[in-house]
Formats: C-alpha cells, sequence, structure tokens
C-alpha cells in the first residue's frame, strides 16, 4: 500500500511506499521525545531551527528536477559543470605574500614544488593602502604581503614562473595595478596578454567598504569607475581574466552569518551586473567572468547548503533577472577559504582539524579552488611548516579520502536538500532587504550591510561567552597556560632586507626617463578626469612605463578622492 | 573644564593604528565596554599616532585601547614614546587581537598593560579594562590634590 504524505515546499504530495510510515514515526517521537527530554532544538549560525531528524516529508523525492537536476543543468543545485570534481578537481591556491619579492618567490615556488597549482600574491598592507613602500613606517613593511610596487618588483616576484602557462590570483583591489605590473612583465618577456590567466581577486569594492578592509583608496564613485574600466578593458585586452571576484568572505568574517553574507554578496553581483547592464554590454559577455570568493566556516552542513542554495539563485537571477542565455553565464565560479575567525590560539594545533572540516564543506560545496588556512594563522602570518601542512590537508581530501568520487554526494539527503531550501530562503530575503534598499551601492552608502555584519559579530560572540556555542579549547576543554604548546610565530623579514627593497625602489624611481614618467601620469589624470575614455588602459600604460604604484594611486586620489570608512559601531 | 570623578563612567577610546582595517574586534569589543556602562570613543582605522594622542587629551580618556590585526601592534612601541613625550605616560594602553608571544613580552617591556589574544572573554576584557580605568583615576585624584 502507498501513502500519500505532505512533502516539504510547493510540490504538495508524494508517494511513500512505506505502509507502516505513520506508526513508525509515532513510535519515534515518543522515543526521541524521551530521550532528548524536551531539549529545544538548537539553531545553526544562520538562525535557522534544525530538528533531530529529516525524512521525505521535508524533501519529496518528486521534486528532483525542480530541486536538484543534473551537474552542469538548471537549476545548477549539484554544480556548475557535468563532471565537477570527478573530472577537474579544484585548484589548489594558497595565499601567499610575505617579504620582499625575492622571498615571495621562493615561497611561490616552494608552494608549486608541494601541490600548489596557481599562484596567488597577497602585497603588503601599504600597497592595499594605496602607497609605495619609501612612504611607510619601516617596522610594518612585508610583515603580511610582499611590498611590490614597481613592474621591476612583479618582475622578481614572478621570476621563473610561466605565467603564460599557470594562472595567477592577485590580491589586488582597486586600480587594480598588480595586474596592470603583471601585464608588464609580460609584455617585457614578451607573452602576449591573450595568454594570460586568473582572477582580480578582492575587486569587490563594495566589499571593502562593508568589511572596512584595508582597501580604502578611492572613494566610491571612483572605485566604481575603474572597475567597470577595468572589466571592459579585460573583455578587450586579456580575455582569459576574471576581472571581477565578487567577495562574500569579508563580510563573513566581518560577522555575517553564512545566509547573510551569501545575500550580501548576490545583492553586490546583482550592482555590478546592472551597472555593467548601464554601460550596454550584453550579459553574456561579461557574465561569465564574474566569479566568487566565499568564507567556509565550521558549520558544515550549513555551508554545504549555503554553497548549494547560492548555485542556485545565482542560475535563477542571470537567466531570470538579467536575461543572460549562454549556460557559461549562469555558472556560480567560487573560490572558497576555510575561516580564520573560526581558529583558535589555544592549542592551536586543533585548528589543523578544523581547517580540514571546513575544507571538506567547500568541497561538497562544490567550489572551483580552495585556499586552505595554516593552523597558525591566528598567531602571526603562516609560517612555511604551516602553510605546508595547509597543503597537505587539501592532498589529503583530494587523494586519500576520495572525497571526489562521486558529484555532490550530499544531494539527495533529506536534511542537507531541506537545509538548502531554507537557506535559499533566507539569502533571497537578505536580497530582497538591499533591493528595497535601492541595491548595493546605496545600502553600502547608507551603512545597512556594516551594521548587518556588526550585530551578527555580537551576536555570535554573545553565544560563544553563553556556552551555547562550543569553541574547544576557548570555552570548554582549556588547558592550564602552563602545558599550552609554545607558539611559534613567523620572524618579520629584518629590517635591512626591507631597506635594501626600499633603496632599490628609490633607485628604480631615480632611474627612470621624468617625463615619460610625467606624460604616463599626465594622460592617466586626463582619462580619469573625462567622461569616455578607459582610465585602466591608460594605468596599464603607465605601470609598463614604469610609474609605480603609489604614484598610480596618488594621482586616481588627486581626482577621485580618498575612500573614507564609514562606521557603525 | 573640571576634573571628572568617579561618578562618571570609565572612558576608554578604542582605535587601530597603522595599516590594517579590520575591526570586527575592535567593534565587538567596543560594544561590550558600552553594555559595561563604559563610555567608549570608536574611531574608524588608519589613526596616525598623533592623532590618537590628540584624541586621547582632548577627551581626557582613562584607557587606550589598540585593536591590531595585521602587525600593527608593532607600531604601539611608537605610540607608548610620543605618549611620554607628550606628558601622557599614565594613560594606560591595551592591545586587543593577533600579537605573537614573543612581541607581547616586548610591548609589555615598553609600558603596554594588557594585551589581549583571540578568544579573551567579556568578562576578562571588561574587568580588566575597569580595574586600569579605576587605577588611571585614582592617580588623576591624586595629580588634582597635590
Amino acid at each position: 500500500m502507498t501513502r500519500r504524505a505532505k512533502a516539504g515546499g510547493a510540490s504538495g504530495t508524494v508517494p511513500l511506499p512505506l505502509s507502516n510510515y505513520d506508526k513508525a514515526r509515532a513510535r519515534w517521537r515518543a522515543e526521541v521525545q524521551a530521550g532528548l527530554g524536551g531539549k529545544a532544538n538548537p539553531k545553526n549560525r544562520s538562525g535557522i531551527e534544525v530538528k533531530p531528524i529529516y525524512t521525505p516529508e521535508d524533501h519529496a523525492a518528486d521534486r528532483y528536477m525542480e530541486a536538484l537536476g543534473f551537474p552542469g543543468q538548471l537549476p545548477m543545485t549539484r554544480g556548475i559543470y557535468a563532471s565537477m570534481h570527478r573530472g577537474r578537481t579544484w585548484t589548489q591556491r594558497q595565499l601567499i605574500g610575505l617579504g620582499v619579492p625575492e622571498d615571495y618567490n621562493a615561497r611561490l615556488k616552494a608552494i608549486l614544488a608541494h601541490g600548489g597549482t596557481a599562484v596567488s600574491l597577497i602585497p603588503c598592507n601599504s600597497v592595499y593602502r594605496g602607497y609605495d613602500a619609501d612612504e611607510m613606517p619601516v617596522e610594518i613593511l612585508g610583515t603580511c604581503g610582499v611590498t611590490v610596487n614597481s613592474v621591476e618588483d612583479m618582475e622578481i616576484c614572478l621570476d621563473g614562473i610561466p605565467i603564460g602557462e599557470i594562472s595567477t590570483a592577485l590580491n589586488d583591489p582597486s586600480p587594480f595595478t598588480l595586474l596592470a605590473l603583471e601585464l608588464a612583465v609580460a609584455r617585457r618577456r614578451g607573452i602576449p596578454w591573450t595568454q594570460i590567466s586568473g582572477t582580480s581577486n578582492q575587486s569587490d569594492y563594495l566589499s571593502h567598504f562593508v568589511a572596512n578592509h584595508m582597501f580604502f583608496r578611492l572613494a566610491l564613485p571612483g572605485a566604481r569607475r575603474v572597475q567597470l574600466d577595468h572589466i571592459a578593458f579585460a573583455r578587450r585586452h586579456v580575455p582569459q581574466w576574471n576581472p571581477l571576484s565578487i567577495v562574500g568572505q569579508h563580510m563573513q568574517q566581518a560577522g555575517a552569518t553564512p545566509a547573510e553574507a551569501m545575500g550580501l554578496t548576490l545583492s553586490s553581483a546583482i550592482q555590478y551586473a546592472n551597472d555593467c547592464l548601464a554601460r550596454g554590454w550584453d550579459p553574456d559577455q561579461f557574465l561569465p567572468r564574474f566569479t566568487f570568493f566565499f568564507d567556509i566556516s565550521m558549520s558544515f552542513f550549513e555551508e554545504v547548503a549555503k554553497f548549494r542554495a547560492g548555485r542556485r539563485i545565482w542560475a535563477d537571477l542571470t537567466r531570470n533577472r538579467f536575461g543572460a542565455r549562454d549556460a557559461k553565464s549562469w555558472r556560480f565560479k567560487f573560490h572558497g577559504q576555510t575561516s580564520g575567525v573560526d581558529l583558535t590560539r589555544e592549542q592551536p594545533l586543533n585548528n589543523i582539524p578544523r581547517v580540514a572540516v571546513q575544507a571538506m564543506a567547500g568541497i561538497f560545496g562544490g567550489l572551483q579552488s580552495l585556499h586552505t588556512d595554516s593552523y597558525d594563522e591566528v598567531l602571526s602570518v603562516p609560517t612555511e611548516k604551516a602553510a605546508r601542512i595547509a597543503i597537505a590537508t587539501q592532498n589529503i581530501l583530494k587523494e586519500e579520502a576520495h572525497l571526489t568520487d562521486v558529484i555532490d554526494p550530499l544531494g539527495g539527503s533529506y536534511y542537507v536538500e531541506a537545509l538548502t531550501d531554507q537557506m535559499e530562503a533566507k539569502i533571497r530575503e537578505v536580497i530582497a532587504r538591499i533591493d528595497a534598499a535601492g541595491g548595493m551601492y546605496a545600502a553600502v552608502e547608507a551603512g545597512l550591510p556594516q551594521q548587518i555584519c556588526g550585530e551578527s559579530a555580537l551576536a555570535f560572540q554573545e553565544r560563544i561567552d553563553a556556552g551555547t556555542q562550543t569553541v574547544v579549547g576557548v570555552n570548554r576543554y582549556r588547558l592550564p597556560a602552563a602545558e599550552e604548546m609554545a607558539r611559534q610565530a613567523l620572524k618579520p623579514p629584518p629590517r635591512r632586507t626591507i631597506e635594501a627593497q626600499i633603496k632599490r625602489l628609490k633607485r628604480f624611481k631615480a632611474g627612470r626617463d621624468r617625463a615619460q614618467v610625467e606624460g604616463a601620469l599626465d594622460a592617466l589624470a586626463r582619462a580619469a578626469e573625462s567622461k569616455t575614455e578607459n582610465v585602466y588602459e591608460r594605468l596599464v600604460e603607465a605601470a609598463c612605463a614604469g610609474v609605480t604604484h603609489g604614484e598610480i594611486c596618488a594621482k586616481l586620489r588627486q581626482v577621485y578622492g580618498f575612500g573614507r570608512p564609514l562606521i557603525v559601531a | 573644564m573640571s576634573p571628572r570623578n568617579d561618578v562618571h563612567p570609565p572612558k576608554v577610546l578604542i582605535t587601530k593604528i597603522g595599516l590594517d582595517g579590520h575591526d570586527r574586534g575592535s567593534r565587538v569589543v567596543a560594544a561590550f565596554l558600552r553594555d559595561a556602562g563604559m563610555e567608549v570613543l570608536y574611531t574608524p582605522p588608519w589613526q596616525e599616532i598623533t592623532q590618537v594622542i590628540r584624541l586621547a587629551e582632548e577627551e581626557d580618556v582613562d584607557v587606550i585601547g589598540i585593536s591590531s590585526l595585521a602587525t600593527d601592534h608593532r607600531l604601539v612601541p611608537k605610540l607608548m614614546q610620543a605618549l611620554r613625550k607628550a606628558g601622557m605616560a599614565d594613560v594606560p594602553v591595551i592591545i586587543g587581537g593577533i600579537v605573537p608571544d614573543e612581541d607581547e613580552k616586548k610591548l609589555k617591556k615598553a609600558g603596554v598593560r594588557l594585551v589581549f589574544h583571540p578568544g579573551a572573554s567579556r568578562e576578562e576584557i571588561v574587568s580588566g579594562v575597569a580595574a586600569l580605568a579605576a587605577e588611571a583615576r585614582a592617580a588623576k585624584a591624586k595629580e588634582v590634590l597635590a
């Protein structure tokens, strides 16, 4: 006998070939109530109540084509490519950057030798702030990223690296000087720009304003203009380059819940797509080059559901909101980074399993590229030993644990499917809230996303303080201070190394053709002041002419003004 | 302006110097202190040391709190020097954030009173700041009497 149980969602009822379902459920309910003693259901980080069990009542099999489908096909829940990780695993992209260009180059070569498959470059915070090394206090130079200011510096960073063959991810916020420097290096080496592939990470200027990271160089209108010109330039001259990486990672690290972070990120993507459409571009020309970058927290199933839901929403938005017809436009390509905020200073080796769990959530979520944090990132910039373990973690998950044998292996789990639906609803609520505020640009100007992140950060901290969220070694299972292991921190680069770098930069600046440098900067300023010229094209020419990062940023700040943070505290 | 007395809640400056802008920690700590009844003066990141000194002096704060995620704590010895030069050596300075053990020793030697690491609880932070503020108040009261 078959009975029809009420299914979750709008699809109505589903035949259940289970003759004793009601009876079994009643017995289980009685037993579980006795066992749990009326304890309330926990809530996940996004505020969704989690039940003790999920059944066909929560996700009905007859919704398969509507809710899941096949990988590479709508609604894209199961993955953006037909063969997903079975065909091609993710790119192992470890963020690196420290010291001077020679230090960076040595670390990069070591990482590639240990299984890294792509280049990433984190510049020094002075670069993020828009200055050259010779304008900054020497104590903090090269402590969090590499000091790279000129084409000469970039040449050393990428020495011996086949940039025409391997993809590069540059942590390169507006005005994207690092890509300009890489293109200048390519030109010197005779590599056509059409062979250069990779991503401008951190190109999402809105997320920087939200999370108050170190990226305030240009005021919002200037950042908006340069970003669009950079997209136009990449389309024309560097077609394998992804000029836009939309970042949820900052907002989640700043406190947004997983659902909020996904919702705000998709709202940023909507803003950028609308800005591109306003320039009269065809959605199928720019959307295939949109990429995303997310945080992966310890909340394992919630993260898997977040990614599956995000993928489904993006496919819907690109088709139905922007009218994209090319399947490439519907693909939600994303890089994941394990969560630094979830790591602990106490018993730091515990961070190794934490990172492994987070990485697994990202893998089951269907990511295209992954950075695993080093266990010591909460102590200092990663040491080499810790960075090696982080890569080994990826190798173990990829090659020992057989996680990639089956596509979307958690798909079809009643829990994961129900949670994916619930996360989708939560995420859509956030998008609706931002739409109602006039879109992400206006919402950021008004401080709304900043407020969301701040409130959720505080709420999460309160859960830790109250003990409702366990953090091993912090609010439970603490060790006496004497038993804590010694915490090795990475030594900052020696002062003389930094001083030599500054000297080299000064020498480089002095050795240039002054008239050529001034001419390039004037052309940059003229383009920035004009309504129609492509600013980024002039910026790349300037980098090729030896103009430095700090000089470019100074010129653009003159025209556009400095970005000021909006603090909602 | 008359010197404040114990009737006024402790007044704490929470700020960031240097190059980094990660401010989750400083915002959460500011909220903790406010919830505990303290008056919190909160600035955006990227303050110059001279700005911090000016603000601390003009606002007559009891404690200066510096938040650092990405090695900006390495500038704090410069801040301590500048405070001494400004005759404000008695304003206690605390740091919260990612500070390696070895650096913590150096910072304490330079006069930093407390360093809070990731994982520090609300209670630890509030009681630590309250004690330092009370101490600073007492020292100020003595000065006024003398």
